[in-house]
Order: structure tokens, then sequence, then C-alpha cells
């Protein structure tokens, strides 16, 4: 494969790509991410693949794999192009009647289609299933279209257009127009993008660094996982219009070592990208170069804290430092670095090719494009859900969540992971928007978006959080470490039958310190589960502590005379 | 030089001067237990955090120890939410090092002469403050200990946690820059004993071959004649019998 050296030749290759194609060759499309690999969907894609050999059916029908497009749910998912026949929940014992009935025939297979549970209507085509109708796909949407380990796919779906558009345009002008777009950090703490590339490219200092942050940690959270593992391309294209844009000729990708799918697939995209000429030296021919490195994470949730990301990447202990001197004008080795999460990267390439004006009328005025979310616990939709800014959580949770399966009542939704927050019922109408959710006493977080039914209890969920950032703190600084400690004795005490009058108080007043003596956001959000749930499942607390009860039925104290 | 107010008084201090060195030179005094002269700002224990208000306007809480003093500065060292803030730093240290007269100390001058919270046993007095460590690796430059780790489990300690580290020279400069007396030295009879918080190390001193005063523990004295190149003959004397 000869590199491309300009934009020219990226478009003839383009253009060969989709010559040798049949759109209407059926393609049985099998989703191979994660998830349903849990279901077994290696198999079903061997066997697939077995099979159309065994009865020389390749010239009928290809056989695709594909990454998450995010109705985990119901894995394992197969579309059968072009058609977009929707199965869910097959096994591998369908797979001959799916090629004799629906490829050999044309017939559909009723008892693996979806059912809508508010019409009982059978739902034939994957654009009709409620659960991604309701939903604004503009990201996690080219997951179903792609194989991940295949760059033609990409091409073939418009992948590196908006690279070959930016390398036209001056860095002035891309930052312009991120900055105008509106897009704020998918991570977590929503900073302005264009705002921190220009701070960047304007910092003294060479040479600049451009990092993917791909260590996602939070608890039940795989928005990351699942685009780094279904479209590893596209963030790809972000990170090298990106690295144009600030001046940067140097990259990094840290990707949890938990992820090894994640890490084969980027690795295999960066290399046929190098192949094509798109990324390295002189990509298509426009004399810029840029280089990536991925770095894997050594099993630290703190490591997904930009500083101490970075001091990982440099082979110190992943601690965070303080942070009055921007990473933007010291980061990596003291050097200007940019660092953005992988949401926040695959954004880019839709701005520049859709343009920042079309990219803000999405969302609200603070909060702009849309957000993937993973929704997941107690919901009938487990999944990824992709929605414009705004939306409010009612329509995520009930809408397309499908509500609270196993007829139970909803409890609390927590956004934002171990840094978010409980919001309970009453407030379901807020929108998901960066600043509301902070208002609400949550956050947007990086997008997990844990459900939970009345058999929750509110207390254990705190005691549950607060263990797992008592578990994760670096240790450095005293509120977070020695705080953490604490609370989670009280809590222990609380969910265990121990609790005391002043408990309620003792944990607002260490929560106080964290928030505010805390070295880095790991400490300083750690309160959110615990006053979060105070403040709004207050009751709770009280019956563990005052009558040794657990409303929700969870906890089980040890023996304790019950006044 | 930059002008600053802290306190309410204007203050001059040098361009890259830290607001904490900055108030000291003032004698102006902020409580610190992680911050030495001899190793870059730490930042852990927190307890030199001031209330600051730059000169465009934003408010915050920053540790003195690192934030760079700046025209225009406005910082308050002994506020209402300070006070708070460092009697429950504290409180908490006080549960984690219950036997540290030190913690105990300054833990008194904030109001408090008791710990709510629940006491950790044993752990004699080590604050986690990792002035030891910097020492050993950015003074003596060995990095014979370290603090391994993390959250709670976080310890001072030796490569894998042996009963000895076989980089250490027995300098103890990690005991002399220890703010609360967790590393202990002494020199006796010939040895000299350092006592970390699990283990100890033994170390033959030399004796000076004009007064027979031991001096200096010999892997020391080795370390120094490597990294300076000099033959160890030059240390047959200590440094009050040496010409």
């Amino acid at each position: 494969m000869a590199k491309l050296k300009s934009p020219g030749e990226l478009e003839a290759l383009r253009s060969s790509i989709l010559k040798k194609r049949d759109p209407g060759k059926p393609c049985i499309t099998v989703c191979n991410g994660t998830g349903c690999q849990a279901y077994g969907s290696k198999s079903i894609v061997a066997a697939f693949q077995d099979e159309v050999q065994k009865q020389n059916l390749g010239a009928r029908v290809d056989v695709k794999a594909i990454g998450c497009p995010g109705f985990c749910e119901r894995g394992t998912l197969v579309v059968i192009k072009p058609k977009d026949i929707f199965y869910q929940r097959v096994r591998v014992k369908d797979v001959p009647e799916i090629l004799s009935e629906t490829i050999g025939k044309g017939n559909v297979i009723n008892r693996l289609l979806y059912t809508d549970r508010t019409t009982n209507a059978k739902v034939t085509k994957e654009g009709e299933v409620p659960f991604y109708k309701r939903q604004m796909r503009l990201i996690i949407g080219n997951n179903g279209l792609i194989d991940p380990t295949s760059i033609d796919d990409y091409l073939a779906i418009g992948g590196y257009t908006a690279l070959a558009k930016a390398l036209k345009m001056t860095p002035e002008q891309i930052i312009d127009e991120v900055k105008k777009s509106g897009l704020r950090g998918r991570g977590g703490a929503g900073f302005p993008a264009g705002s921190k590339w220009e701070t960047t490219r304007k910092a003294h200092g060479e040479p600049k660094y451009v990092i993917c942050n791909a260590d996602e940690g939070d608890p039940g959270a795989f928005m990351d996982r699942s685009l780094v593992e279904g479209n590893p391309h596209r963030v790809l294209e972000g990170m090298i219009i990106g690295a144009y844009a600030i001046g940067s000729h140097e990259g990094y990708i840290y990707i949890r070592n938990e992820y090894p799918m994640a890490v084969r697939h980027m690795r295999i995209a960066m290399e046929q990208a190098e192949a094509c000429g798109l990324l390295g030296e002189n990509i298509l021919g426009s004399g810029f170069s840029f280089n990536i490195k991925i770095k894997r994470g050594g099993g630290a949730f703190v490591c997904g804290e930009s500083t101490a990301l970075m001091a990982s990447l440099e082979g110190r202990v992943g601690e965070p430092r303080a942070k009055y001197i921007h990473t933007s004008e010291q980061g990596l080795w003291g050097k200007p670095s940019n660092l953005n999460n992988v949401e926040t990267w695959a954004n880019v390439p839709l701005i520049i090719n859709k343009g920042a004006d079309w990219y803000a009328k999405i969302g609200t005025k603070g909060s702009k494009g849309t957000k993937i979310f993973a929704l997941v616990g107690n919901i009938s939709n487990t999944g990824l859900v992709e929605v414009p800014m705004g939306t409010k959580l009612r329509e995520i949770v009930f809408g397309i969540g499908g509500g609270i399966p196993k007829g139970r009542k909803f409890k609390a939704v927590q956004t934002g992971g171990p840094s978010g927050g409980m919001i309970p019922e009453s407030l379901l109408d807020l929108p998901v928007d960066f600043d509301e959710l902070t208002r609400a006493g949550s956050m947007m977080g990086s997008g997990g978006m844990i459900v939970m039914d009345d058999k929750t209890c509110m207390v254990d969920m705190a005691r549950y959080y607060t263990t797992f950032l008592e578990g994760e703190s670096c240790g450095k600084c005293i509120p977070c470490r020695e705080g953490l400690r604490q609370m989670k004795y009280i809590l222990d005490g609380i969910t265990g039958g121990r609790g005391k009058e002043g408990d309620i108080e003792l944990l607002e007043e260490i929560s106080a310190a964290l928030f505010d003596a805390s070295l880095c956001a790991l400490g300083s959000t750690a309160p959110n589960p615990v006053m979060s749930t105070i403040r709004h499942f207050r009751n709770e607390y009280e019956a563990h502590i005052k009558e040794k009860k657990c409303p929700a039925g969870v906890c089980t104290f040890e023996a304790v005379k019950v006044k | 030089m930059v002008k600053l107010t802290i306190n309410g008084r204007e203050i001059k201090a040098a361009e890259g001067t830290t607001i904490l060195y900055a108030a000291r030179e003032n004698n102006i005094y902020i409580p610190t237990l992680c911050s030495n002269e001899a190793v870059a700002p730490y930042g852990a224990c927190r307890l030199c955090l001031v209330e600051i208000k730059t000169a465009r306007g934003r408010e915050r809480l920053v540790t003195s120890c690192i934030y760079m003093a700046e025209e225009g500065l406005n910082v308050q060292t002994d506020t209402e939410k300070i006070r708070k803030i460092r009697k429950m730093l504290l409180e908490l240290l006080l549960a984690r090092c219950p036997d540290s007269e030190v913690v105990q100390d300054l833990a008194k001058k904030a109001g408090l002469d008791k710990t709510r919270f629940v006491e950790q046993t044993g752990n004699n007095k080590c604050i986690l403050c990792a002035n030891c460590a910097r020492t050993c690796e950015e003074v003596v430059g060995v990095a014979a200990i370290s603090l391994a780790k993390r959250g709670v489990e976080r310890e001072m300690t030796t490569p894998f946690s042996e009963d000895f580290s076989e980089a250490c020279i027995g300098c103890g400069s990690c005991s002399y820059s220890c703010p609360t007396g967790a590393i202990s030295m002494e020199d006796n009879k010939g040895k000299r004993v350092i006592k970390w918080p699990h283990n100890t190390m033994e170390f033959k001193l030399r004796k000076c071959s004009v007064c027979g005063q031991y001096w200096a523990p010999e892997k020391q004295i080795e370390y120094i004649a490597q990294i300076s190149g000099t033959p160890i003959s030059d240390y047959d004397a200590c440094p009050d019998c040496r010409q």
C-alpha cells in the first residue's frame, strides 16, 4: 500500500474502494464488541464465516464483525444489511436458520425480532427500534457500519475527509472552528476544547504533546471502550486534526490495560493509517508529521486524572500534581500538552466536516453537541445512549431506557461515576447539561449513568463509592487518604447497624475538608455520592442510625436491639 | 520583585518565590509538615493552604508551598475557613498517628486535643509526607527508600519490602528530614542503627585513623568516594583531623 501523497489520492483510493463494493449485496453484521463477546458473539461470527464458506455463499453474502452499536441488553446483535433487518439475542444455533431463511429465501425470522414493549408489535428495521430511534447517534452510529480492523470500511463511510479538509485550513482556522462549535471536554470536567487547544498552541516550549485519555475508570462506564474498540480511526482522525491545529508532532494514547481489544484495535488502526500516509511523516503530502505511541495503564483509576496520567506516561508513579500551572503551559515532561478524552477527539471530525455552526445548533446554550451515556443498572434497555445535550434525564431513563424492569420503581440515577451524585425522581426533568447537573449536586462526568430501583439502599451505594475511592486514592494528600478512610469506617458502621447520632454531621464535616483541601479532583469530588444521598435520601440514613432498619431491605445488620 | 499582600500587609518578594517562603521571610507563620527547603515542594499535607485572590479577581484555595508569589496577589493565611480545614486535617492526622508528639502539638495549636475518628494502631509516627524518600532521591541521589502502594495502604518502605535496602548508604538524611521522628538514627559502639517504620538497618562506622572516633558509615564514605571520583584513602581521617 503506497502512502497517499495528497487529498486527491485519498479520494481516488476511496472511490476505488467504493467501486469494488456492491451496496445491494447482503451483509451480515455481527456485533463483536466486548459486551456481545460475553454473549458468545465470537463463535457466531465464526459460525457464519464457516457456513458461508461451506455453502459457497461468498458471492451472495458478506459477513462482517462490527464494534458495539450500543443496544447491549439485546446482544448478540445481528443486523442484515442493506435491508437493516435487526435480529437480537442471537445464538450460535440461530446461524443456519438465518442463512437459509433470511439470506436464502428473504424471510424474516420473527422470534429473533425485537418486540416494541409499548405497541407489542415486532420491529424489523434497526432504525425503527425505539431504543435507537429516540437517540441522535452522530458518533456511536458509525459503529454499526464498519469492521473496526478495516481502514477500507472507515474510508468507505467518508473517513479522513475531515483530515483532508483540515489540512487545507490554517491551524488558527481550525481552532476557531472548534471554539465556535462550543465543544466541551467529554471526560468529565467539560472544559472548552477550543480554548485549551489555543492555549497549548500559544504556549512556549517544544515539543508540544497531544494526548488521548482512554483510561476510562468509572465503574459502569464503557463509552470510550466502545469507541476505541469499534471506531479507532475516528479517534485517530480527531487527534491528527488537533495535533495539526496545536502544532504538535508527538502524541500518546493512554489506554487502560484492562481494555485489551481496544489496545489491539487501536494498534491495528495506527498501523493501517501509517501505511496509508494518514499518520506519521508527511501526512497526505502536506508536510505535517505526527506520530503516536500507545501507552497502557497499570490499573489505577487515579491515572484518569490528567496530571496523574502524564506522570504515568513519564514512567513515574501515577500521582496528580497541583494544577496551578496548566498542562497547556507545562504538561508532559514540562512541555505544553493538550489532553482530551476519547469522545472529545471523536467529535472533532464531525465539527470539521459539518462546520461549527451546524454543530452548535445541537444541544443547549452551554453544552453543545451530543453525549454518549452508558446506561446501566436497574434499567430495561442497558446499553450506550447518545443524545443531544439538553435531553431530559426522564427521556433517557424511561423513554430510551425503557424504564425499570421487574415491575420495580425508579429510585435514583447516578451520573458522573464516583465523582457524581445521585439524582432522585423529583429531579428527573433535569436536562443533561454540564452546568445543570453540577448545580443539582451531581456532574456530567464521563457518561456513566447508573439507574437504581427501590430495592437499592442509598446508604449502601454511598458506601460502595466511598470504598471504591478509598481503594483508588493515590494516597498522597491527607484529606483524601485519611478522609475517605474515616468516611468508609462510618458508612461501614451505618450499614452494619452500628451507626451513631452525629454520624451524618461527621460525614458532612469530613466532606467539607475533602472538597476544599484535596490535591486533585478525585478527592474534591469524592464526597459527592455521600453528600447527594444525604441531601436527597436523608431519611434512609436516619432509619439505619436510629431504628437500625434498612428501608430498601438490603443491609443485614448484626443482631441489635431495636427500640 | 513582585508586590503582594499577606493578611493585609504589603510585602515584596523575588520572582520565583513561593507564598510560603515569602511569608516566612516576613515572619508570617503558616504551618507545614511536608515542606522541606532541601527538596522540591510536594503539596501533600495541605496544612499550608491559604486563601488567595489574584489581581484578576480569581479566588481559590492553594497550597502556599507551591503557588508562586505574583504581582497583586492578596493572601489570607488564617481565615475561619482555613482554620476549619486545618483543624479537620489535624484531626484526621491524629487518628493516623495518635502517638506523634509533633502532630499532637500542631493539633493543640489548632484547638484540638483529641480526635473523634478511628485511631490507627501500631502506626507509630509516619505521616507519609515523603520527606525521607524525596531527600534520598533528590539530595542524596540513591533513592534507597520510597513510598509504595496506593491510598490507605501507602507506606514508606524498601525495594520489594525487603528487610534491607541495598542502595542505602546509611547517611541518615532521611532521619534528619523526617518531621515527626518516625525514622530514628543512633550511633553506638562502631555501629549506626537506622530504624524505619518497618525495618531496621545496621551500618558499620568508619574509624578515624588519627583520633580513633567513629565518624561515618563505611557505605556512605564509599559512595561519596565513588561519586566524587576521589580515592577512599582520602577518608582515612575524620573531618576534624584532616589537614
